[in-house]
């Protein structure tokens, strides 16, 4: 019985050793398969869901001055929905600053309708059965962009000042781990376990992984995550301080990724595992 | 009373292929909280189809199922304008009725 293990293990090594191009080959097969069952979620997305949710929080009168956010501008004058995610983050005049799409949102859930930042940023993250209303609401805007080019601005000098920020943060290395986001999302050909890491220094296709699929389900946990989430975690896995809620740390960092994935089809919000 | 399905209806001759989500924590009874204590069981338990208030499609379903599930059949015999409703009923006796009109 040991004999034959021992053999297998032999045999298994000598096949490995022989068959480099072999292992390439069933990686793209595996990647391959993978890419059709996230077509077939697609189809099904639970993310329609909180799409639903949001667009009944975007419409209804709510918050203490009883208001609609059918009057807050996403970047393309009051109340219009239609494309501005994929254009965003983008400057804005009445606040002077480069602001991302939930930042935005919960500006105007702030002026329009009231609402406290403080309370907005206490339990800021999806958990269990529990959404918090801007993530809904992300998903709604988000939505609204399907099917459409990503066109982050770069026209006004504080969006170019804003990018290169954002820029400057994501090679910033430090922490305890001496780490920065460009250990992982770099360099080409990555991977943390099977994981492979998008390269978002890279303009086009492979920056844009860091647009395409966000507002996205997370089916671990079955809840909806936005990309306010997505950088907090990020800074977390990277024993970093954490970021503060919708701040402008985060806004400069999606500007910087933003842009690199400009030109590329938004297919609106994404599934994961 | 349950958050709003999302259903979707897209005709294929005189064939109606239907795509149902449904929001819903499906609670198998076997999870804990960090506390210890067992969260109940709460899922959803019996689904009805219905076109035009004749019953197209049943289910029985349980715990295996996932949470938000989805559930896609085709309706043969359906035409543009038909009502399709669809309600499911869970273990709390929570019920939840959605209606669209099917190519509309």
């Amino acid at each position: 019985m040991r004999h034959a293990l021992v053999l297998c293990a032999a045999a298994g090594l000598a096949a490995g050793l022989a068959g480099q191009p072999a292992v390439a080959q069933s990686d793209d097969r595996t990647a391959a398969e993978f890419d059709k069952f996230r077509e077939v979620l697609e189809e099904a997305n639970p993310a329609e869901l909180w799409e639903l949710k949001g667009e009944e929080l975007w419409k209804t009168r709510r918050g203490p001055k009883n208001a609609s956010l059918e009057q807050c501008d996403l970047g393309l004058g009051p109340g219009v929905v239609k494309g501005a995610y994929v254009q965003m983050p983008r400057y804005f005049a009445d606040t002077g600053k480069v602001m991302d799409a939930e930042q935005r949102i919960v500006h105007c859930m702030i002026t329009l309708q009231g609402f406290k930042y403080e309370e907005l940023a206490k339990a800021p993250f999806s958990r269990g059965n529990y959404t918090p209303d801007p993530v809904s609401i992300v998903t709604y805007v988000a939505a609204q962009s399907r099917e459409m080019k990503i066109a982050v601005p770069q026209s006004h000098p504080k969006e170019r000042e804003t990018y290169e920020i954002g820029k400057q943060i994501f090679y910033y290395r430090a922490g305890p781990w001496d780490f920065s986001c460009a250990s992982c999302h770099g360099e080409d050909g990555l991977r943390i376990r099977t994981q492979n890491l998008p390269n978002f220094t890279k303009p086009g296709a492979q920056a844009a992984r860091s647009f395409i699929g966000w507002p996205g389900y997370r089916m671990t946990g079955g809840v909806m995550h936005s990309l306010q989430w997505r950088m907090n975690d990020c800074f977390r896995q990277q024993r970093f301080p954490e970021p503060g809620y919708a701040s402008d740390t985060i806004a400069a960092l999606l500007t910087y990724m933003g842009v690199n994935s400009n030109g590329e089809l938004y297919r609106g919000p994404g599934i994961k595992r | 009373m349950g958050d709003p399905m999302k259903i979707r209806a897209r005709l294929q001759g005189d064939v109606a292929d239907v795509r149902v989500l449904m929001a819903h924590p499906m609670e198998t009874g076997q999870r804990k909280d960090p506390s210890g204590k067992v969260i109940p069981a709460h899922f959803i338990k019996e689904i009805r189809a219905e076109l035009n208030g004749k019953p197209v499609f049943e289910a029985q379903i349980s715990q295996a199922v996932s949470r938000n599930p989805v559930f896609a059949f085709r309706v043969k015999g359906a035409k543009a304008g038909d009502k399709l409703r669809i309600t499911w009923e869970d273990n709390t006796g929570d019920k939840r009725t959605d209606e669209i009109t099917v190519g509309g």
